[in-house]
């Protein structure tokens, strides 16, 4: 574990979506109704957990091999680096993500969207990006699926993702969606980031390089997790 | 360069096959983990009073018994995550926290995770009737009134054993931080 001595930057205004948002129905009852309490950065935000916990399996993140058969659906590679706000790489981040299956059904026993379940297909991966931040995720590429937020709700296509950065307030939770997808300005989820440019950000791109020929379609899709290198890291003794 | 933090989406209500399949994360301390040692049930409800139903994740982060983010106690973690259950509630097996720094109290700092928030909201679980509470700084930058949302109280009749409720709104709303 690691400490930072100082303070990490506070949020960009219009770049993170309010509690608040009238169009995602759900947040009516669970938005906080008073205003946050600003803390300074002490010991308890500045240091965080080390993931080890659940050892990583050498398949874990390969979501087309966690079955003796492939799964339904169209093979992609989503790949990407995790930096900070200078843009380096943030070394050796937890990252998990799960997803519906390629026709927009969860593997969760409250999702009752009548679209088939596969047999071979869970939808959950995890891995430890590297010393650079690079991460990779075979998997399928996710259906769209309808949700009950109003008439016609159906969310885009998305890939949900987990990441523990270095510290207790550089945790994320995000979701990754697809390219040229009209679903997207449609979507009060993705529509709740005021900032159009940061919600562009959710949307991957299409990159030949990540692709592989004759096997699969490749999406690029970095993170930017909370931190700046000017501040000096040391060991957290005590 | 200067990079602009990726937005938070809600983790929605279908996590719990990737996130929580480990039962094992909500128990922080082991046998043989040094300290005092407690169960703390979380329950979460929204702003009608209803709970949580399963559509909730709790994530822990604490100090040892000695008051350490660094600890070498290899019975204990630390770090501890549980979905809600049906009624709302989860409840952890972990020690109780020391004093991380001079003044402040023991505290476990939370993340709460739903359906319905478009990002984490971040609180701490101090302990009640803790002599240090009254001296905490964070405890001090909180409204009087307001102080009590943050305190785990004792369960009387069971030992060791503290619960806590997290009110996402309205009245008795938990107090939350903007870190």
């Amino acid at each position: 574990m690691r400490k930072r001595v100082n303070e990490y930057p506070r949020t960009t205004p219009g770049s993170q979506p309010e509690y608040a948002s009238p169009a995602y129905k759900s947040t009516a009852l669970r938005a906080p109704s008073r205003p946050l309490i600003r803390l300074p950065h002490s010991l308890s935000e500045l240091t965080g957990p080390v993931y080890g916990h659940n050892p990583i399996g050498p398949t874990d993140n390969d979501l087309t091999l966690h079955f003796p058969e492939p799964p339904q659906g169209e093979r992609i590679i989503v790949a990407g680096r995790i930096l900070d706000e200078d843009g380096r790489g943030v070394p050796n981040a937890m990252v998990e993500m799960w997803q519906a299956n390629a026709a927009g059904r969860y593997r969760h026993q409250r999702d009752d969207h009548p679209a088939p379940l596969d047999p071979n297909f869970l939808g959950a991966g995890r891995m430890i990006a590297d010393e650079a931040g690079n991460y990779r995720f075979v998997t399928i590429k996710p259906g769209a699926y309808p949700w009950r937020n109003h008439n016609t709700a159906w969310r885009p296509a998305h890939i949900h993702f987990s990441l523990f950065g270095p510290a207790f307030v550089t945790r994320l939770v995000t979701q990754m969606y697809f390219p040229n997808d009209p679903l997207i300005p449609l979507d009060p989820v993705l529509q709740s980031i005021p900032d159009s440019a940061a919600q562009a950000r959710l949307v991957s791109q299409f990159d030949l390089s990540i692709t592989e020929p004759e096997w699969a379609l490749g999406y690029r899709f970095d993170l930017v997790l909370r931190g700046r290198r000017a501040t000096p890291f040391e060991e957290a003794g005590k | 360069m200067s990079l602009i933090p990726t937005a938070s989406q809600t983790v929605g209500p279908f996590f719990n096959f990737a996130l929580t399949t480990n039962a094992s994360l909500g128990v922080l301390a082991r046998d043989g983990a040094k300290g005092e040692r407690i169960f703390l049930s979380i329950r979460v409800v929204d702003g009608a009073g209803a709970p949580a139903p399963g559509d909730a994740m709790i994530e822990l982060w604490q100090a040892d018994a000695q008051g350490c983010y660094a600890h070498a106690d290899p019975n204990f973690s630390g770090f501890g995550r549980l979905e809600t259950d049906l009624n709302g509630c989860c409840t952890f097996e972990t020690i109780k926290p020391g004093c991380v720094a001079n003044g402040s109290a023991p505290h476990i700092n939370v993340i709460v995770l739903a359906r319905g928030l478009l990002k984490q909201l971040y609180t701490r679980i101090y302990f009640a009737d803790d002599p240090a509470n009254a001296n905490d700084p964070v405890l001090a930058l909180v409204p009087e009134d307001r102080r009590s949302t943050l305190l785990a109280k004792p369960i009387h009749g069971e030992d060791n054993t503290w619960s806590i409720e997290i009110r996402l709104q309205g009245e008795a709303e938990t107090v939350f931080f903007d870190l």
